[in-house]
């Protein structure tokens, strides 16, 4: 048990400090590469509550794909960071004091001891399979919430496409009937006799 | 193995139905040239009405708890989805004539607004904290995208960026306080849950954290003090045609999260946020309704003008009594169709490149065009509570239950807010009537769009003449 909780407070503070450090960096590119750091302790937490699936599962799709296509769109964007820090300052005393005040409401409320005894996680043994466990209710008992979430995935898609898709006059785009359409003597200009204009 | 009941999907054909319905929209819209975009809108119209046809048949059943108890049917949930379904279809009516004359009919807007009605039904449907998360993300992000739907407007595009952002603070601070609750109970279904809190056995120190975080999320969604500040700006920066649908439809599906979260799930906190409700809502009720005062720009007072309804409509749920919610939820329900009205009349009074959101813009109505006046000072009066509109009999339902309950000096602070309230409620009849006119623009508007402003008007004047049905309804769907 002890070696345990110093596993978890060893993950906890990393965890802790690279979120931190995400807000907090200058560089755009160092924050999305904290925020990897974050998912991938974030990540060993879950293992340590024996969610193997869901810890490779945020490893596999946060880390592999979407911070991937972050870190691609930071680079391919160039923001001012400086501009949007302007008001920092200026908002910086009420902000600090907001927090300040919450932070000690809630330890004052939290040292009192957090007591959860009743829910302690479950030890499975080795046989016991994450994914199984998953498996088994997702597509029945969590088929509600599970087809709400999908349908919230395609609105997000035709809210991206509403929101970011215009033909502009000055865009080149392709248009395939064209393309197929084409015929040699719309490319090809055959120039005869070269040598003899010479 | 598994122990598995199948669900009852005949009790979710109307969110299935809509769900087919937008997709198939959604499909047929990218086909349709700009000239035959209305058979987009009369699609979506007739989706919203076979809709309400498929949830009348459920009127009257008992209560069906079903999906593995993600979803319930009960009363309650059927006569506010009507209710909204109605909201909705004169949100579409009303908004159409908006976006033709300003060029943004797309077939996007009425795909965003099915979403945005399909979260508002998952909503009022959950019984379970995963379902009215993700209703209330659903309705959100559909928001979200109206908002900023207007690309070439920046002001716009700041309040979608702003709502985004507080959106998902407040979604935060709302998961947060549901996770403290499932830490301290072990489960996220409501009525377990409520056993759970009942029997005593769980930590009372985390339900009380947890309960915090919920209301302050609640509160954020709700738009009341100190919770508010996104709500003026919002209203006034989105197109009008989508500060009618965020002013209307979803303050039913609030009042709906607002009971499945707090009546419902927590009866055995009662003392615990009715105390936090009551500051909420006398703080919404004297902030609201003093800077509604010194607004010059109609969207922003009648956004500080919700702010002061939420704070009634908390009143009738801190009666935690069946009174007290059905008169909130009358109090919902007759809010949502009178502010439909309000931002009809400010849809009718715009043209292109001319929003009518100005309080000097509504100078002279009268002599302009009397019957809008008058559908217009209906609107004003019931929002103020003059009877005999709705808002009279609204306001007077959720005293009496306050009262009832020994709370009265709250009935008369509440009372006494109103009445500071009812200045600029009257300031606007005071322009339209007794101001000489400074715009001689005759009013153009669609048939279809003046015969539904005006059956709005009678609607909030009927309602108020023979308030008994409907509240009848409100306090059988408690029942």
């Amino acid at each position: 048990m002890g070696f345990e909780k110093i596993i978890f407070y060893f993950f906890a503070a990393i965890l802790v400090v690279s979120a931190l450090r995400v807000i907090t960096v200058r560089n755009t590119v160092h924050a999305a590469l904290f925020l990897v750091l974050a998912f991938f302790t974030t990540a060993a937490l879950w293992l340590m509550l024996e969610a193997e699936f869901l810890a490779m599962t945020l490893v596999l799709v946060y880390v592999g794909a979407v911070m991937v296509l972050f870190l691609f769109v930071v680079m391919m964007l160039d923001i001012d960071v400086s501009v949007l820090r302007a008001g920092f300052t200026r908002y910086l005393p009420v902000g600090a004091t907001v927090a300040v005040v919450v932070i000690i409401e809630m330890s004052y409320f939290l040292l009192g001891g957090f007591d959860n005894s009743k829910f302690t996680p479950v030890k499975h043994g080795v046989e016991y399979s994450n994914t199984r466990a998953i498996g088994n209710v997702l597509y029945t008992d969590y088929l509600f919430v599970f087809e709400i979430a999908a349908v919230i995935l395609l609105l997000a898609i035709v809210a991206a496409i509403s929101l970011t898709l215009r033909k502009r006059k000055d865009t080149r785009y392709q248009t395939p009937g064209n393309q197929v359409k084409v015929r040699k003597s719309d490319r090809i200009r055959i120039v005869k006799d070269m040598d003899t204009e010479s | 193995m598994i122990n598995f009941t199948m669900p009852d999907f005949t009790q979710a054909y109307p969110e299935m139905f809509v769900l087919a319905m937008t997709c198939v929209i959604l499909i047929l819209d990218q086909f349709l040239s700009d000239a035959r975009r209305s058979i987009t809108y009369y699609l979506t119209q007739l989706t919203v009405i076979v809709a309400a046809v498929l949830t009348f048949n459920q009127f009257g059943t008992d209560t069906v708890v079903t999906f593995s108890g993600m979803f319930v049917n009960d009363s309650m949930s059927v006569l506010l989805k009507l209710a909204m379904y109605v909201v909705m279809i004169g949100i579409f009516l009303y908004s159409r004539a908006y976006l033709t004359k300003r060029g943004l009919l797309k077939g996007e807007y009425y795909a965003l607004g099915l979403f945005g009605m399909m979260g508002m039904m998952v909503m009022i449907s959950a019984h379970n904290f995963l379902t009215i998360y993700l209703g209330l993300e659903l309705l959100s992000l559909s928001m979200y995208a109206l908002v900023a739907y207007d690309r070439d407007s920046m002001v716009a595009s700041e309040s979608a960026m702003k709502y985004f952002v507080l959106g998902a603070i407040a979604s935060g601070m709302l998961l947060y306080g549901m996770s403290m609750l499932y830490g301290a109970n072990g489960t996220l279904d409501i009525s377990a849950i409520n056993d759970s809190i009942n029997s005593g056995t769980a930590s009372k120190q985390i339900q009380a954290f947890g309960l915090v975080f919920i209301i302050v999320g609640l509160a954020f969604k709700l738009g009341a003090v100190p919770f508010h500040m996104w709500l003026p700006d919002i209203y006034h920066g989105s197109p009008t045609s989508v500060t009618l649908y965020i002013a209307s439809a979803p303050k039913i599906a609030a009042f709906a999260m607002v009971m499945r979260l707090l009546v419902e799930t927590m009866p055995g906190l009662q003392s615990d946020w009715q105390t936090m409700l009551i500051m909420l809502a006398v703080l919404s009720m004297a902030i609201g309704n003093v800077i509604a005062i010194a607004q010059t720009n109609l969207k922003r007072m009648l956004a500080y003008s919700t702010i002061s309804h939420v704070g009634f409509i908390l009143l009738g749920i801190i009666a935690a009594d069946k009174a007290g919610y059905s008169a909130a939820m009358f109090y919902t329900i007759t809010y949502a169709i009178t502010s439909l009205g309000a931002f009809g009349v400010i849809i009718l009074m715009s043209r292109n490149g001319f929003e009518a959101d100005q309080l000097d813009d509504y100078k002279g109505l009268n002599q302009r065009n009397p019957w809008y006046a008058f559908v217009m000072l209906i609107l004003m009066f019931s929002m103020a509570g003059v009877p005999p509109t709705v808002g009279f009999f609204a306001k007077l339902w959720v005293l009496e239950a306050v009262i009832n309950n020994d709370m009265t000096w709250l009935a008369i602070v509440a009372v006494f807010f109103s009445v500071i309230g009812a200045f600029y409620y009257i300031r606007m009849v005071k322009l339209m009537y007794f101001d000489a006119p400074e715009d001689e623009q005759v009013l153009e508007g669609s048939a279809d769009m003046r015969l539904a402003l005006s059956l709005n008007g009678i609607v909030v004047l009927g309602l108020g003449l023979f308030p008994g049905s409907l509240m009848a309804l409100c306090v059988a769907a408690l029942a």
